[in-house]
């Protein structure tokens, strides 16, 4: 059952690399304000999905529509679309050579064209809402990884995108600084923010997500609600991998 | 000990020759300085080319480069100041050795400038790219600024070590310091005025190095 207006809506995607077929046509919808978590084994093409929304992978076939807009039009404003589309990296990815408030700063004013000083206001509100306006003068080496991490979530948040893609956003982190960047990822929950995240933080998926997709080898093999995916899986495959990351 | 003073350090030479090795001094500072920003400018835009345009500016400029780091550059100021006056290209031989070096340095500079670009991380351009940055823009402000960083230190070796080869400009009669010494060198029978040369080398590499380690320091940024 499809909601009338998805926010994100994609169709028959599919992506190869050479000869190795990675998504092998993938219908997802995402509704504005939905938590979609997107699980699966690794290899199983999550992370290659999300990364076709903005187009950081060119998809090989498949539709993609956002907000109306066809993103894989040939005549998009692409850098127009990235913007709308926060993502959130693994790695993190801050800008070394530039401050928190630097790395926030940046696409502010050289995107949006923003002054300066409305660049660094924006920006420090952005910081606030992850808990370090304090930091903001500080230089990634000298952040914890979730500082970082967090420090990232406000330089796409920054930009008040439409969607928010989090690829593995806590994956690189230590234990325990996990906590923090999913407090912060449920504080834009709460602001309404439309997620598609992928992860294996499968407490936080069955606390957080409106719906879990499951994928394997490229293709959706079952989604849901987080209690019918964790507590009561239809397919074999999805029953193994649940508890196989519960154990 | 007093012959070998009065070869290496005889007061009455350093009094007559000072001024010509002064004068080559001048000379030497003119084109160094014009060699240092015509050539690290020239592969600084080669580098950036080539990250822009990639295959296609490929291989002729690997062609260039891979010539221009191979010859040795003694090789290039003689061919180029006997050679092209046979098709009619007539340069001063001060044009010469400025546009050879700088040539000789563009080509260093692109290698080095290249390094540093594809040694930052793929995930800094996507991260840049995410948030709208345009190609251009990522560069500029994301890129390049760690990609000099790396560049630094091997480019300002490699910047000392070419200026010095304007020392080379004595075989085409530029009278730059080594050629106003031996000049002085064949007239007095003395070595005297080639210490004087190897002084003013000093005195103007050593600030040269220091300025180098200035801007080395400025471009490191705290990491972990």
């Amino acid at each position: 059952m499809r909601p009338p207006h998805p926010l994100l809506d994609i169709r028959g995607l599919r992506k190869s690399f050479g000869a190795v077929e990675v998504l092998k046509g993938i219908d997802l919808a995402v509704s504005p304000g939905e938590l979609v978590f997107l699980i699966g084994p690794s290899g199983s093409g999550k992370s290659t999905l999300l990364r076709c929304c903005n187009r950081l992978e060119e998809p090989s076939g498949g539709s993609i529509w956002f907000d109306g807009q066809e993103v894989l039009a040939d005549r998009i404003d692409i850098n127009a679309l990235r913007r709308r589309m926060g993502m959130v990296f693994q790695s993190f990815n801050l800008y070394p050579h530039m401050t928190a408030l630097g790395n926030v700063t940046l696409a502010l004013r050289k995107v949006l064209k923003k002054p300066r000083a409305e660049a660094e206001r924006i920006a420090l509100a952005a910081l606030e809402r992850v808990g370090l306006a304090h930091k903001a003068g500080a230089y990634p080496a000298e952040l914890s990884g979730g500082q970082q991490q967090r420090v990232a979530i406000a330089r796409a948040s920054a930009l008040e995108p439409g969607l928010m893609l989090f690829d593995e956003p806590t994956s690189a982190l230590d234990p325990e600084l996990v906590g923090s960047v999913l407090q912060a990822m449920r504080d834009m929950r709460a602001a309404g923010m439309t997620m598609l995240v992928v992860s294996h933080e499968m407490r936080f998926a069955r606390e957080a997500a409106d719906r879990v997709v499951f994928m394997d080898a490229g293709v959706i093999v079952e989604q849901g609600p987080p209690e019918q995916i964790f507590g009561a899986p239809r397919h074999e495959r999805t029953r193994a991998f649940v508890s196989e990351v519960a154990r | 000990m007093e012959r070998f003073l009065d070869s290496f350090l005889n007061a009455k030479l350093i009094a007559a020759t000072w001024p010509a090795i002064l004068s080559g001094l001048v000379v030497t500072v003119e084109i160094a300085a014009l060699v240092v920003v015509t050539g690290l400018l020239l592969g600084l835009a080669l580098a950036l080319l080539r990250w822009r345009a990639g295959r296609w500016i490929g291989w002729p400029l690997m062609l260039f480069v891979d010539l221009f780091r191979a010859v040795p550059p003694l090789v290039l100021v003689l061919l180029i100041f006997f050679g092209l006056p046979n098709v009619g290209i007539e340069l001063p031989s001060f044009a010469v050795l400025w546009l050879v070096l700088s040539l000789v340095l563009a080509a260093f500079a692109e290698e080095i400038v290249w390094a540093g670009l594809i040694a930052v991380k793929r995930g800094q351009s996507e991260a840049a790219r995410s948030t709208g940055l345009s190609e251009n823009q990522t560069l500029i402000y994301v890129v390049l600024p760690q990609a000099l960083r790396l560049a630094v230190p091997p480019l300002t070796n490699r910047t000392i070590a070419i200026t010095k080869n304007t020392a080379l400009g004595t075989v085409i009669g530029v009278p730059e310091i080594i050629n106003q010494a031996t000049t002085a060198v064949s007239f007095s029978g003395n070595a005297t005025p080639l210490l004087m040369g190897a002084f003013a080398y000093l005195l103007l590499f050593v600030p040269v190095i220091g300025l180098g380690r200035w801007i080395e320091s400025r471009f490191a940024w705290r990491r972990q």
